[in-house]
């Protein structure tokens, strides 16, 4: 009678002892498994939803990878992540069309000059509803967002990583900024919608039930070049390296040689750069709205947690899951038996992801233990 | 040096003498201007006992709470459907609860302050269920994932109000939500009587909250916000202690949310956006210096104070560029007021105190009167 309670209680430990032992490997299976199965039943059963999550996510993604390396390297939440994104989004805005408000909020002035004035600039490429001018100024916004960032870091962060500064003084310093950027979008460009592209246009249909326009495949195809540049830039030359390096442990990355305040300054210019161009490519299919900022924090954090802090590879891919996840799950959930469940959920679907992987994985795909 | 003492005084008078002149000015009656006057300090009180739960979360715990808005949103709700009667089936206004007939014992002028209360208990309780619901998953990990889980949650909860709108009337607003002591007063006069009410809880969370602080529980509190490792290192659970300090303030928040839904008589989603519910809150608390309580309490004063003064600003005749933009600059000047306070004046107008015991404050009045060394003194 009290061999087998005995042998149950071993075996029990054992298995208990076993997932301790392998409890990384179990829970990165885990989170691969449920990602598996989120992408192939979304391919197969909602095709169409698929692909605008893919097209959402992989433009998260180019925020998320900023989000994330930001993270790693300076070890702060970034909160005006989302609002600068939107900066850069108005940026392009500003250049391409040379509109501010005036007087009033609601009425606009023409500066003057800008770039749709050049000739052509406006005509569509091809089958797109914008022309080269729009390109321009999203490089441009690129560059200004760029220098923007470092000098708020020299401004703000540097004198309070110089102070030694916890990083819930740095995560209250960006909130301040986040509601600063915003209020500026206000003041500036006032409450109301705004588009790059006057007019409708059309999407075409594709197979299996995609309909399509062909900026959203631009979009997509610009965003994954992007990615790729960073793939390499991180994983093939010095200074990407380096910026892993320090993302993954900033005092080993000093001690072994390598000079942060260089590798902080680029993280700037990348976070930058990538910031303003996803605002702007979300604002291709989109209206661009100063509030969209703050909306866009909490997919842009899930994603980031998703991938593990400091690892790019993995908020490309969590990315890719909150968008999928964002676009299909409404769906999803309709499909079981919520009929009546609102799209207005939408959001929430990035929240319910942050909570799953704070359960279940909290360091994140990409994560090692510590 | 001696700026720095002259520098809380003078921003107090500032704001004072700034806001009393622009409301004279506006209303140009002495009636009017008290009347004014009392609206404003009903709301700041009520910002108080937010700045006070929040202090008691970051400035003596250390919890990054990023959603004050859920709390307040809860807090406000739940107070409001245990105040109100049922709904009618027949009108178009549609919550569930309605609980004020029969929390209304029929003696003592129970109706007029009974449901009150139970509703401002049933919001602290609400509100720290919903605390202890989101410190499971998050309170053992970095403390900037509660910051982004609790923005997340009080987005999440703004949906549900907007979607749902069974439960408390939707975006239509749930209007109509009585004030204690109304049936007994003129409208004129219960205006200052709700004033009285909300001074009155706001001493009572001060009181509560001093005290507490001051007691070993609050120690163990603090220690954790100096140096966690070190907290469990001398034996304390530290997960129970951020657990009890993070519901303790949100209690206080649900408090806050019930003292606001019973002044404004009228909540709606929009109410509780991260601007006011959240942003603004944290600005008082890091104006007046977090790990103090007159500081929490000086912050939603100057902060509610500088916010006031702007509404008074639109009634002169300033250039329609600034003029139709006024809230906006606002809102971008007190976003760089908190970078600015982090960078410069990270201690706030209030430092923290840094010795918080009843004890030692008794014995040090009884040995050495007027000694320095028993006031409390500023962190460096």
């Amino acid at each position: 009678m009290t061999v087998l309670p005995a042998q149950l209680t071993s075996s029990l430990s054992d298995v208990a002892e076993g997932y301790r032992r392998h409890s990384d490997a179990i829970s990165r299976g885990v989170l691969w498994f449920l990602i598996a199965l989120l992408f192939s039943w979304a391919a197969i059963f909602e095709t169409d939803l698929f692909i605008a999550g893919l097209i959402v996510g992989s433009v998260l993604a180019l925020g998320a990878i900023g989000l994330t390396l930001i993270y790693g390297i300076l070890g702060f939440a970034n909160f005006a992540h989302g609002d600068t994104m939107m900066l850069g989004a108005y940026m392009a805005f500003f250049f391409l069309t040379g509109t501010v408000v005036g007087k009033r909020t609601n009425i606009d002035v023409d500066l003057g000059w800008s770039i749709d004035r050049l000739p052509g600039a406006t005509a569509g490429l091809g089958d797109l509803s914008f022309g080269w001018g729009l390109l321009l100024a999203i490089a441009l916004a690129a560059i200004v967002l760029a220098v923007f960032s470092v000098g708020l870091d020299r401004v703000v962060y540097r004198p309070l990583r110089r102070r030694g500064s916890g990083i819930v003084i740095f995560a209250m310093a960006a909130l301040g900024i986040a509601f600063s950027i915003r209020a500026l979008m206000l003041i500036i460009w006032g409450p109301d919608p705004r588009r790059y592209v006057q007019g409708l246009h059309y999407a075409n249909e594709y197979p299996f039930g995609v309909v399509l326009k062909t900026d959203q495949i631009f979009i997509f195809l610009v965003a994954l070049g992007l990615a790729a540049v960073m793939y390499y830039v991180l994983f093939h030359t010095k200074l990407g390296k380096a910026m892993r390096a320090m993302a993954d442990n900033p005092d080993l990355a000093l001690v072994s040689g390598i000079n942060t305040t260089r590798i902080v300054m680029w993280t700037w210019v990348f976070a930058g750069g990538l910031m303003a161009i996803a605002g702007a490519l979300l604002s291709i299919q989109a209206l661009l709205r100063p509030i969209l900022g703050f909306e866009l924090i909490l997919p842009l954090f899930a994603a980031t947690i998703l991938g593990g802090i400091g690892k790019p590879q993995g908020a490309f891919i969590g990315a890719l899951v909150v968008g999928v996840a964002q676009e299909s799950s409404i769906q999803f959930l309709r499909s079981v038996g919520f009929e009546d469940l609102s799209i207005g959920y939408k959001p929430a679907v990035a929240f319910v992801i942050l909570i799953l992987i704070l359960l279940l994985r909290p360091r994140g795909l990409f994560g090692t233990a510590t | 040096m001696r700026f720095e003492r002259m520098l809380t005084p003078l921003v107090l008078l500032t704001v004072t003498g700034l806001l009393v002149g622009t409301t004279l000015e506006r209303s140009r009656s002495l009636d009017g201007t008290i009347n004014f006057l009392a609206f404003f300090a009903t709301t700041a009180a009520i910002y108080a006992v937010f700045s006070l739960a929040l202090n008691v979360q970051w400035g003596y715990t250390g919890i990054f709470n990023f959603g004050v808005a859920a709390f307040f949103l809860v807090g406000a709700y739940t107070a409001a459907i245990f105040v109100k009667p049922p709904a009618d089936p027949e009108s178009s206004v549609r919550y569930v609860g309605g609980f004020g007939e029969v929390f209304s014992p029929p003696f003592l002028g129970g109706d007029q302050w009974v449901p009150f209360l139970v509703a401002m208990l049933a919001a602290a309780i609400a509100s720290g269920l919903l605390a202890f619901l989101l410190a499971i998953p998050t309170l053992r990990l970095r403390e900037d994932y509660l910051a982004i889980t609790t923005i997340g949650i009080a987005e999440l909860l703004r949906r549900i109000v907007i979607q749902e709108d069974y439960l408390v009337n939707g975006s239509r607003s749930l209007i109509g939500i009585p004030k204690p002591f109304s049936g007994y007063f003129e409208a004129d006069t219960n205006r200052f009587v709700y004033l009285a009410v909300v001074v009155v809880v706001l001493i009572v969370v001060f009181l509560l909250v001093e005290r507490v602080i001051r007691s070993p529980w609050g120690r163990v509190l603090r220690a954790l916000k100096e140096d966690e490792i070190a907290t469990a290192a001398s034996g304390k659970n530290v997960f129970a202690f951020k657990m009890q300090g993070f519901i303790l303030g949100a209690m206080f928040m649900g408090v806050g949310g019930a003292v606001f839904a019973f002044s404004r008589g009228s909540i709606g989603p929009t109410t509780f956006d991260h601007f006011f519910a959240t942003f603004l809150i944290w600005a008082m608390l890091i104006v007046g210096g977090s790990g103090n309580n007159w500081g929490a309490i000086a912050g939603a004063y100057v902060v509610w104070g500088i916010f006031t003064i702007t509404l008074n600003l639109q009634l002169y005749d300033l250039p329609s560029l600034i003029e139709s933009r006024i809230s906006f600059i606002r809102d971008f000047l007190l976003g760089l007021l908190i970078v600015a306070i982090l960078l410069l004046r990270p201690q706030g107008l209030i430092p923290e105190e840094r010795r918080v015991s009843i004890w030692l404050d008794r014995r040090m009045r009884k040995s050495t009167p007027g000694d320095p060394a028993a006031t409390n003194t500023s962190e460096p």
